[in-house]
Parts: structure tokens; sequence; C-alpha cells
């Protein structure tokens, strides 16, 4: 196992989440969850990030916020979709501004149901982004060119 | 007395391979006090090499290249600064080294362009200004009361340096809590999670840099501590637990206080620097010139 998936670092984005998905990801954090104990760090940074975890439906306001957000991530990154409205769009799907879920604007690898999504799902949710993410590192070091 | 030169090169070395172990056993020693103090269970005690070898396995994104060498810069010249410290060389030309090196990451963190790292360049500058009077006091200090800048000399001097300098070693002590990078003056970035700075001097940079500036903080908690041993020199044991002790004090601190905004940071350390560190000195010169001439 290589030291990627024993410090994944979080940026947390909440694109246009009515709050619910947010409060769940924050109590991923408080001590009866603990994240820290995986060496899991909610960072404010998109330089200092692995995981790039979105909440709430993207819009044409922010569309170009998430995309600049994702590029300054450094490689190897995960993209989190947390909660209905991430995935697909959810009950604003239909509004007038909303695009729709986030894989409209950004590739995401992972897809974490619910409304709110539990923080355990959430945390689940991470730890299945490990593995993508262990993956996109060995794929980095192939050189470029070599298509294997 | 000029240090011998064999025992220096080999202390040096022995700084230069060990200090990066210590001072990342003593961050997560710090990162596991700090969670129970807030009621979690906290990371694994070698969480702090996993970081710097994650850092390293990503991607170097910088905005210039420029960035690379100064983040270099400001490792290296802090692990010299601590050789020369370990070796026993002398404190005026270790605070020399030890400032430059903080000169090179303000520089790294201005080569961006983003203003988070712009204001926490500010605000390192700051800092630097803020704790440098009471450390250079620290040395005048411990020049006063063994005739010596060489700190091979003053870590055998069998004088109690810490009874002569009270003032000196709180007033050090206090500014511990800035180079720490400590709440409540973790003004240019900051340990724990969200601030209003990003992450402040270190926005900026993404990676193996980020892990080089890590290791450079290493070296710094092993060279800082270090300086609270020489106030304890004669008696090692003591000096340890002073050591162990101070540490614990600042991670109280840290978690017990809110941050202040840097004009309190400058004014709380030049206060210091002022009464306590000038007041004993003054006091020292007055029983050596006058008393006891
Ligand atoms: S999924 Fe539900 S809780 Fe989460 S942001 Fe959407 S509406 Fe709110």
């Amino acid at each position: 196992m290589s030291y990627l998936t024993k410090s994944p670092w979080i940026l947390h984005y909440d694109a246009s989440s009515c709050n619910g998905c947010d409060i769940e990801v924050l109590a991923a954090l408080t001590p009866v969850y603990d994240v820290e104990r995986f060496g899991i760090i909610n960072t404010g940074n998109p330089k200092h990030a692995d995981i790039f975890l979105v909440t709430g439906s993207v819009n044409e306001q922010n569309r170009e916020i998430l995309k600049n957000t994702y590029d300054q991530i450094p490689n190897p990154k995960v993209v989190i979709a947390v909660g209905i409205c991430a995935s697909s769009g959810g009950i604003f799907r239909e509004c007038y501004n909303v695009m729709g879920g986030i894989d409209k604007v950004i590739p995401v690898d992972v897809w974490v149901p619910g409304c709110a999504a539990r923080p355990e799902s959430i945390i689940d949710g991470v730890v299945k982004a490990l593995g993508i993410l262990e993956e996109k590192r060995k794929a980095m070091k192939i050189p470029a060119g070599d298509t294997a | 007395m000029i240090p011998e030169p064999w025992a220096a090169i080999v202390n040096a070395v022995i700084y230069l391979l060990l200090a990066p172990v210590v001072g990342g056993l003593i961050a997560g020693i710090d990162r596991r006090i700090t969670a129970r103090m807030q009621g979690r269970v906290g990371p694994p005690l070698l969480q702090p090499f996993y970081d710097v070898g994650k850092l390293f396995e990503k991607e170097n994104l910088v905005v210039t290249t420029t960035q690379n060498f100064y983040v270099l810069s400001y490792l290296v010249f802090m692990a010299v600064s601590g050789a020369l410290f370990f070796s026993g060389g002398d404190m005026l030309l270790v605070i020399f080294a030890f400032t430059l090196s903080h000169i090179f990451l303000v520089l790294g963190a201005y080569a961006a362009f983003s203003p988070y790292s712009h204001v926490g360049a500010e605000r390192e500058l700051i800092q630097i200004i803020a704790y440098e009077p009471m450390i250079i006091i620290t040395a005048a200090g411990m020049y006063m009361v063994t005739k010596s800048f060489y700190v091979s000399d003053i870590v055998q001097s069998a004088v109690p340096i810490v009874l002569y300098l009270p003032g000196v070693f709180i007033g050090y002590l206090i500014v511990l809590t800035i180079k720490l990078r400590k709440s409540p003056f973790d003004l240019s970035t900051s340990h724990h999670a969200h601030q209003e700075l990003v992450k402040g001097v270190t926005t900026d940079f993404a990676g193996p840099n980020l892990a080089k500036i890590e290791i450079a903080h290493w070296y710094e908690y092993v060279f800082l501590l270090g300086v609270v041993y020489l106030f304890f020199g004669f008696n090692p044991l003591l000096a340890i637990a002073a050591i162990i002790i101070a540490y614990f004090l600042e991670i109280l601190i840290d978690n017990t206080t809110s941050r202040v905004k840097w004009q309190m940071t400058l004014r709380s350390a030049w206060l210091v620097a002022g009464t306590l560190g000038i007041i004993n000195l003054g006091v020292l010169y007055y029983l050596r010139m006058v008393i006891v001439p």
C-alpha cells in the first residue's frame, strides 16, 4: 500500500447544495466519527487536496469555479459526488439554472447516495475512492506514450 | 574556545540524519495529544511521515518554477542553521542562517500570484519581525552568562543559565509559540483545518514542495527545542524534562486560545522582549558590573 491511501486530504466544495449534505460531511470530522483517525484531513486548499468531495448540483453560475477548482488539484486525484443532488441534480434537476449532476462538468469516480448522505456512507465513499486513487497513482507511473 | 573539528562534524551529520525523524515523531505526538484534548482518537503516531510520503507521490504543481528554488533554499538553510547549532557553532551565525531560511519561504510565497499566498507571506514577515528581537536577546543573554557565543561552550558551562536568565527563558517560550506556528500566533499558516487565509504562506505549494516545507519544520522543531536545552545545559535530565513540559504547554496553549490579529502578535512579542528580556539583561549587567565587578 502506498502512502497515498494513508493520508488522503479532502477538499469539500458546496456546488449548490441545500446544506443538508454539507452538515453530514462536517459531521464526519466531529469526535463521533473522527476521520483524522485514518489520516483524513479536511483542507481548504485545492493544491493540498487528493480527494475532491462535492455536494449539490452544478449550476450555470458555478460550473467555471467547479472546473477551475478541479484543475488546481495535483494528480493523482479522485472526485466524490456526495448526495443525490451532486449525482443527478436531485430535486433541483428541473430548475432553469441547474445543469444536473456534477459529472456534467468534471469526471466523477464515486457516487454516494442519500438525501442527505449519511456520514457512514460518506466515509464508505471515501474508502472506495482510496482504491481508485491508488490505481490512478500506479497509472501515473507508466511513462507517457506507453498505453499498457 | 573553538569547537573540536571532528566532534563538530559528527554532531552535525547526526543532526542532519536524525532531526527529521525526531521532528516527525514530535509532530505525530503533537497531533495525538491535540486530538485527545479535543475528545478525538487522533491519527496514528507515524501520520506525519505518511503525509510527507504521500506528498512526494503527488504531482509537483507550481505556479512558477522559481518556487522550487525558494523551497529548496528554505529547507537547506534550515538544515544548515540546525547543523551549525548542533555542531557547537556560533549562536549569531545560527540565527542569521535561521532568519535567512525564513526569508526564502517568504520569497517563495511572493513568487506565486494568489492573494492568499501574498497575505500569508506578509504575515510571515511580520512574525519574523515579532520574534527576532527576543531570539537575539536570548543569544546575548547566554553570552553575558557564559562569556561565549559558541554553543559548544554554552552547553558545557556548569552555570545554571536558566537561574540567571528567567525572564529571557519565559520570553523565549512565548516567541516559541510563534515559531511553532501555534495558536494564538498562527497567523501566516496553521496546522488546524480551515482558516481565513486558505493555507496562508503554504497555499501555493503542492506535492513535493509542501513535503520539503514540512521536513524543514521538523528540522526547525529540533533546533528550537535544542535552544531550550541550552538553558538547562548543566543538568541534561532536567533539560529534557524542561523540553517536554515546554512542548506540552505549547500544545495546551494552542488548543485553548483563539488566533489574534497581527498587531497583537507584534505588540505582545515586542512587549515580552522589551520587558522580560531587556530587564533581565539589565539586572544581570548591574549584578556583574556593579555588585561583583
Ligand atoms: S442530496 Fe438532499 S440533502 Fe443533499 S444537498 Fe441535495 S437536497 Fe440537500
